[in-house]
């Protein structure tokens, strides 16, 4: 029994047929091609407006070469924000709390940022791995230190997507199997009610999932292509 | 009097249910056809519910109650 919580993040079949790409793709749905004309229908406006205003948020710091990346990463905003809260409707699957996703979407990127910084400015991009003032007995240390936490960005980056996911996941099904398992002894339930609508509303922090994914990244993004 | 249209292009509610079987047969399966069926079925459903004045909730709520629908019975065996 106890086996069967974690069949919720089995990747979907159906008579044998994967679903994987079909969940994955079901967001682009959601989002129609807007039109050319002045006034939009609702739902094109409100999505116009919350792209608009998570693009300004996201190029705000960036110099000028950093708005090259303007496209890809407020397209990845709205597919991480989107797949995550469809996750939270009943009986559906979520692609972003399987690692592998989550990873082949971390480790490109950040492999770009690194890159670009060795590429076009390498001096300041391998500055940035010794902070300035340090005392110089403690280079040595220092740097291996700091390539360390470099090079561990992007499963750092994969794995907070992946494990936050799934442990909110867990804990709405345990908590819903504890509250249908305790129905027949009726007070308990209550409690037990308004704490699984607390639980909901803390996985919306799914959706701020979003922001320190991209943070992140964009952080270390003008962390390297800073002038 | 109306106008003999070929039973390939006649509408699905207007055939009869005799000729059912024969309409099927000679609907466009090719992939080229199925897609064109999804975008004909898609835009139909835009532009009833979606791109419209002032088009409510209900638009959206249709589209994940049917996914959410789609997940329980793709997901019926694990259950």
């Amino acid at each position: 029994m106890n086996l069967s919580f974690f069949d919720q993040f089995a990747s979907p079949y159906f008579l044998g047929i994967p679903l994987i790409l079909l969940s994955m793709l079901f967001p682009t749905l959601l989002f129609p091609t807007p039109n050319n004309r002045w006034i939009t229908n609702r739902l094109s406006t409100i999505q116009l407006w919350s792209l608009h205003s998570i693009t300004k948020q996201l190029m705000a710091p960036l110099n000028k070469e950093g708005h090259k990346w303007a496209l890809i990463l407020t397209s990845l905003t709205m597919l991480l924000l989107t797949i995550n809260l469809l996750g939270l409707l009943p009986y559906t699957f979520t692609p972003t709390t399987q690692l592998s996703m989550n990873m082949a979407l971390a480790f490109p990127l950040w492999l770009a940022t690194l890159l670009t910084g060795l590429r076009n400015q390498p001096s300041i991009s391998l500055g940035h791995l010794l902070p300035e003032g340090t005392p110089t007995p403690l280079i040595p240390a220092l740097i291996m230190i700091e390539t360390t936490s470099l090079l561990i960005r992007p499963l750092a980056l994969g794995v907070r997507l992946t494990a936050n996911l799934t442990a909110g996941h867990l804990l709405i099904q345990l908590i819903s199997t504890a509250i249908t398992a305790l129905l027949p002894i009726m007070p308990t339930v209550s409690i037990l009610t308004t704490s699984i609508l607390f639980l909901l509303t803390i996985l919306e922090v799914a959706v701020a999932m979003i922001q320190a994914y991209v943070f992140v990244l964009l952080l270390s993004l003008y962390l390297q292509e800073n002038i | 009097l109306c106008a003999a249209v070929p039973l390939k292009d006649m509408k699905l509610l207007d055939v009869k249910l005799g000729q059912l079987p024969t309409w099927l047969a000679m609907r466009d399966f090719t992939p080229g056809g199925i897609l064109g069926a999804l975008r004909r079925g898609y835009d139909r459903y835009y532009n009833k519910y979606i791109n419209v004045k002032k088009g409510g909730l209900g638009g959206i709520s249709m589209v994940l109650a049917g996914y959410v629908v789609v997940s329980y019975i793709w997901s019926y065996s694990h259950l």
